[in-house]
């Protein structure tokens, strides 16, 4: 069962990775690169599972947040072009 | 047997990554394949059971550098210049150090040998009395902050002081363009 869920996973790399080198635009880079950090705590837990050692699943749960503390960072820098207190110097320009 | 397959197409994703990261020239496209990168080449270190440097590879190169990267664009340009010279002395340097590297190898023991030298001296001691020693359950955590202690105050207090520096420096910076406004206005 969890080699078929592995294969699955592979898969799905394959086609996020596929989206990742064709684009066009940046914000499907974004997402696949989002997409592929998720990937990545599905595989740390699946490999867990398979070497019959689950102890890796609270590892998986850190990539987790890290992701998403990541992409937050990156489209925050889209939409400010910066990160920190600048926005605020910007605005006040305005 | 899984884990050679898992092992192929983990190192095949890696290698063509690589080879996109080369080939692109939009440079957001190619942060946004750096941090896969550094993904996929954690996923190969919990592979090898090395979860720790795994989690430190993740949070460094697929946190912390995508956005350092993200902030040199947004200071410099966003798709590379062709470059006009030829490539072929930079492609035999980097050949003949891949060689040098591979035949490197070729004298080190084999993955998970029993009579490697690494685990016949220190390594036994540190898994059979670490739990009288030190009572930490977890032997790596036993061997950097016990055993190597002294090692690791060592290096948190470089990283310290080379965080006070960049603070010091960018506090710096930002005083001396708020003067500078200030003084257009």
């Amino acid at each position: 069962m969890f080699l078929v869920a592995a294969i699955a996973l592979f898969v799905s790399m394959i086609l996020v990775l596929v989206r990742l080198y064709a684009g066009p635009i940046v914000y499907d880079r974004v997402l696949a690169a989002n997409l592929f950090g998720t990937l990545t705590v599905l595989f740390i837990a699946i490999l867990g599972f398979l070497t019959g050692r689950p102890d890796f699943l609270d590892i998986a749960l850190l990539y987790a947040l890290i992701n998403f503390v990541g992409t937050i960072a990156i489209l925050k820098f889209f939409r400010y072009r910066a990160l920190g207190d600048i926005p605020q110097i910007k605005r006040g320009k305005q | 047997m899984t884990e050679t397959i898992i092992n192929v197409i983990l190192f095949t994703m890696l290698v063509t990554t690589a080879f996109a990261i080369v080939r692109m020239t939009r440079l957001f496209a190619v942060v946004m394949l750096s941090g896969v990168f550094s993904l996929l080449t954690a996923m190969l270190f919990v592979t090898l059971d090395a979860v720790d440097v795994a989690f430190t590879e993740a949070a460094v190169g697929a946190g912390i550098s995508t956005v350092l990267m993200l902030g040199t664009i947004a200071l410099t340009s966003r798709s590379t210049k062709p470059s006009t010279r030829s490539n072929a002395l930079p492609l035999l340097l980097v050949t003949l150090t891949g060689a040098v590297l591979v035949y490197g190898t070729l004298d080190m023991p084999t993955f998970g040998d029993p009579n490697a030298p690494a685990q016949t001296h220190l390594a036994p001691h540190y898994l059979n009395e670490s739990i009288t020693e030190i009572d930490v359950p977890n032997v790596v955590t036993s061997i950097l902050a016990s055993y190597r202690g002294f090692d690791t105050l060592g290096e948190t207090a470089v990283v310290f002081a080379a965080g006070i520096g960049v603070l010091l420096i960018l506090s710096g910076l930002r005083r001396r363009r708020e003067e500078e406004e200030e003084d257009e206005s």
